[in-house]
């Protein structure tokens, strides 16, 4: 038997006057799972959760919430809440006032509203909290406030609109965590968009990369990582060293992949030659390997430059030119400190493994831009 | 019921109709004014008897139009040199006190800053019966005591310049203020630290953040006072101001040479007014 | 920050000197003789309450006041229900092209003097006006009809002439007002009317406040547009003062009014702001 579906969409469209920003979306989340829509600003994923909070009409196809299609249905009567970027606390109200509002408009009146925004601080691990105004909290405990709001109207699907993009590095790196606990305690379906790979990888169940109005790749963030489907998620997610070499064929009828100053590289076995000319080549920092010894005959080695060492504790990494090249690499530093003798200035050889790497045409590249 | 929430045709519809009309009560008594200046009548009236520009040049004997009409030639030009006395005393004064309110610290800062802005909660009315009476009685005790008769003491030019200074002055401290309040001090101290002095470092830095808020101060000072009417009135002496004068006017049966006036001032005000707005709305973006 | 500024201190001095002429001499001493004079007997110059008693004793000019106060309040709360949907319009509904045009359509007709607006309406309303001989020319009115000098033309004059007043501060909060806050009490299930009374009225207090107070100012100290628009028989409490001061010459009995109508107006908006939980201070910037 199938899990049952919370959310369920069908050829979503949305236009705005000739720009597509929503281009034709199918995708379904199954009940209680952490989903993420991850994507550059403009590509689309706001619009998407606002046609699905019903902000706005769709142009064309459907949204089922729990096989209900809400075609038709405001905002006000969906069973989604909304957590919204600047999280618009009524600033008006206190916090009590702020969690009971929805309540309130449902005609709960009594003990029992009471009962339920109790529960629901203590939940969010704000008891005691109610009585304070909106502007003596801090940023993560607004943010706990905005999503128990919704949390006590017991939506079926929570809809997240980059409630951490507002806050520090470091409360960030904390919140992501705290919302995955509460998702997993209360069990409700989170819908939640970024353009913060991190925040998506982390916490969610499956990830959605979404650009310019369709969806490059929908899967759980291991594939998405270790097996993207595309030049964009590759490049999106996770850091990334791209060469953009062009296919040759040696004297003795073996392919190569040479770049532009005539390096030559291994290519994998399982890469489909089909009339590949000119493509990009991916190699993760991590898949980079200092000073190796040759594990197999087509493993790649080149000599490199370090440029500098970039020290971040755990994340450690070197930033190397190849010689003769102006191209600039990144290469993970493993954290047994058997590296710790390399100095900028210094040579080394580093080398990877061709099936470590990931190809794919430049025609495919998807328009991938750099300001994100 | 925004922008971005759907809502019904009816409400859409009923909301504009609504802002129509509330545009057609503003505009109407406005464009029939102007539109009447031009009507060949010797009432400001219906029937329309045809177009005539005699109502603004006209030389009489029947028509005297308004650049032949040396009473309210008169008090235009009274009006001109009171809004421009005004606006120069009061956005002088209203920087110093921004600057005041603003920057310094001192003791009864807010007593004083509560007197600056009562004369927001005055009525026109009665600070021009205060300042009446007040220059009256000093003027009798400076006269009395040393045998001084000092005229600007008693209604007069110089007496609605200082009645309508007092209360634009506050307008125009509020605009200036609203704008030193979110001047990085900062910006400041980095002057003071290249080596420029306290003086030097308004001169240079403070006052060139402030100058459209000083220049829109100026202009709302300007129109603020060529329109009033409450304040100057107790205080007008024989030179009377051009809102008096067409008080008169049209207290005691008007001609149509009120609109030509009216026409020449809601046209030029309408030009200050989008010039200033225009220069609020790019400073802004 | 204190220690370095030390040495300067004269341009503390700069800023306040002026400043400090500017509020003491007219303000403060203007106020302070208004409210001697007001003590004094009008022939004995002596000190009397006789100036007090006869406005508690003589019914016409409490029931002037009273009835000044009580069409303010009413005129404020007109202005207040037609400037909140005209800002909500504005603010929240208008495309963001039109915005910027509509402020400029509502803030031009403002700028032009409540004398030639008042003007407007007087050649609009009465018995040979344009709406008369409109409606008189497409047969609903069988003959003219005055619609002038009387309460509710008057009433609609006031709303006029401050209706700006209200507007501007109310658009001012309520285009701070971030939609999403909005968006969220609908999607968390609210009404209009609950979105209305819960979120947007509670945020655009200080506005409503700030608008309502200067209204409400500018209406009771008016005289224009009641003494050209309103009934011949019933006096605005201005004109009571107007009256005493210029018409009767009688100072000390005008003082007195003057000083209660300062002391009602300061007792009306004080007691506003305690309904309301706000602070002048903070409603006035």
């Amino acid at each position: 038997m199938q899990a049952a579906l919370s959310l369920s969409v069908k050829n979503l469209t949305k236009m705005f006057g000739n720009f597509t920003a929503v281009d034709n979306l199918t995708f379904d989340v199954e009940d209680g799972k952490f989903f993420s829509i991850l994507g550059p600003s403009g590509c689309g994923k706001t619009t998407l959760l606002r046609m699905i909070a019903g902000f706005y009409q769709p142009d064309n196809g459907s949204v089922m919430i729990q096989n209900k299609d809400m075609k038709g249905i405001p905002p006000d009567k969906r069973p989604v809440n909304l957590v919204f970027q600047q999280l618009a606390l009524f600033p008006m109200m206190n916090v009590y006032e702020n969690i009971a509002f929805g309540l309130k408009r449902r005609g709960e009146r009594g003990p029992e509203v009471k009962k339920k925004v109790n529960i629901m601080l203590e939940r969010v691990g704000l008891p005691e909290y109610g009585s304070k105004k909106v502007t003596q909290l801090s940023g993560g405990q607004k943010q706990r406030v905005a999503i128990a709001r919704c949390l006590v109207l017991e939506p079926e699907v929570l809809l997240l609109d980059e409630p951490l993009g507002a806050l520090d590095a470091k409360l960030r790196e904390h919140m992501k965590v705290e919302l995955k606990k509460l998702q997993v305690k209360v069990g409700t379906t989170f819908v939640y968009i970024t353009h913060d790979q991190s925040e998506a990888m982390v916490m969610s169940d499956y990830v959605a990369v979404m650009n310019s109005g369709h969806f490059e790749q929908l899967d759980t963030p291991q594939t998405l990582y270790n097996s993207p489907a595309s030049s964009f998620v590759t490049q999106f997610v996770g850091e990334n060293n791209k060469f953009s070499v062009n296919l040759v064929k040696d004297e003795s009828n073996v392919f190569f992949a040479e770049t532009k100053e005539g390096f030559r590289y291994h290519l994998s076995d399982s890469f489909n030659l089909q009339d590949s000319e000119s493509f990009d080549m991916f190699v993760r920092p991590e898949a980079m390997i200092i000073n190796p010894s040759r594990p197999k005959p087509n493993f790649n080695i080149i000599n490199a430059d370090v440029k500098a060492i970039l020290f971040d504790g755990g994340n450690s990494r070197l930033l190397v030119t190849p010689e003769k090249s102006e191209e600039e690499l990144i290469v993970a530093l493993p954290q047994n400190r058997q590296f710790d003798y390399i100095q900028a200035k210094d040579s080394i050889k580093i080398g990877w493994d061709p099936d470590a790497a990931v190809y794919f045409k430049q025609a495919d590249e998807r328009i991938y831009k750099d300001e994100i | 019921m925004i922008r971005t929430l759907p809502s019904s045709k009816i409400y859409k519809a009923g909301f504009r109709l609504f802002i129509v009309i509330f545009l057609v009560f503003l505009f109407a008594p406005l464009i029939i004014t102007m539109i009447l200046a031009f009507n060949d009548s010797m009432f400001p009236s219906l029937p329309w008897k045809g177009f005539t520009l005699d109502w603004f040049f006209g030389k009489g004997p029947k028509i005297i139009g308004l650049f032949n009409d040396s009473f309210n030639l008169r008090g235009i030009a009274t009006s001109f040199k009171v809004a421009v006395s005004v606006s120069l005393l009061s956005t002088m004064v209203g920087t110093l006190a921004a600057f005041l309110f603003e920057q310094e610290n001192f003791r009864f800062k807010g007593a004083l800053y509560f007197l600056m802005i009562a004369p927001l909660v005055i009525p026109g009315v009665i600070l021009g019966i205060s300042i009446l009476l007040f220059t009256n009685s000093l003027s009798i005790f400076i006269e009395d005591t040393f045998g001084i008769y000092l005229k600007f003491l008693t209604p007069s030019f110089g007496l609605v310049v200082l009645g309508q200074f007092s209360f634009i002055t506050t307008i125009v401290t509020m605009i200036i203020s609203a704008r030193l309040r979110k001047f990085d001090r900062t910006l400041e101290e980095a002057a003071a630290n290249l080596g420029a002095n306290r003086f030097q470092v308004i001169w240079f830095i403070t006052l060139k953040y402030l100058r459209p808020s000083i220049i829109g101060g100026a202009a709302i000072a300007f129109l603020m006072s060529f329109e009033n009417f409450n304040t100057t009135l107790f205080l007008v002496g024989s030179q009377s101001t051009l809102p008096i004068n067409l008080y008169q006017q049209v207290r005691d049966g008007s001609t149509p040479v009120i609109n030509a006036i009216s026409f020449i001032l809601i046209i030029t005000t309408s030009i200050v007014a989008v010039a200033t707005l225009n220069r609020g709305g790019s400073r802004k973006s | 920050m204190k220690s370095d500024r030390q040495p300067i201190r004269w341009s503390f001095f700069i800023f306040f000197i002026p400043v400090f002429l500017w509020l003491f001499l007219l303000i403060v001493l203007p106020h302070l003789e208004l409210l001697r004079m007001s003590f004094l007997g009008s022939r004995t110059s002596t000190f009397t309450l006789n100036n007090y008693k006869a406005f508690f004793t003589e019914p016409i000019y409490w029931l002037t006041f009273v009835r000044t106060a009580m069409y303010s309040i009413l005129v404020t709360f007109i202005v207040l229900v037609i400037s909140l949907p005209v800002a909500f319009y504005i603010t929240k509904i208008s495309s963001f092209k039109l915005q910027g045009l509509l402020m400029v359509l509502i803030l031009v007709p403002f700028w032009v003097s409540e004398l030639i607006r008042v003007y407007g309406w007087m050649i609009l309303l009465r018995e040979s006006g344009v709406l008369n001989s409109f409606l008189v020319g497409i047969g609903i009115f069988k003959e003219p009809v005055e619609m002038l000098y009387n309460d509710v033309t008057m009433v609609m004059g006031l709303v006029y002439t401050s209706m700006l007043f209200m507007v501007v501060p109310i658009i001012g909060v309520m285009g701070n007002l971030d939609d999403s806050l909005i968006e969220a009490a609908h999607d968390l299930g609210a009404k209009k009317i609950v979105i209305w009374k819960e979120i947007i009225i509670p945020y655009c207090m200080p506005g409503i406040m700030s608008g309502s107070i200067i209204v409400f100012m500018l209406v009771l100290g008016s005289y224009l547009t009641p003494k050209l628009m309103g009934g011949k028989n019933a006096l605005w409490f201005t004109e009571q003062i107007y009256n005493q001061i210029i018409v009767y010459f009688n100072w000390n009995q005008g003082s007195a009014f003057g000083f209660l109508l300062l002391l009602l107006s300061s007792l009306i908006i004080w007691i506003a702001l305690k309904l309301t939980r706000q602070e002048f201070s903070k409603v006035v910037k």
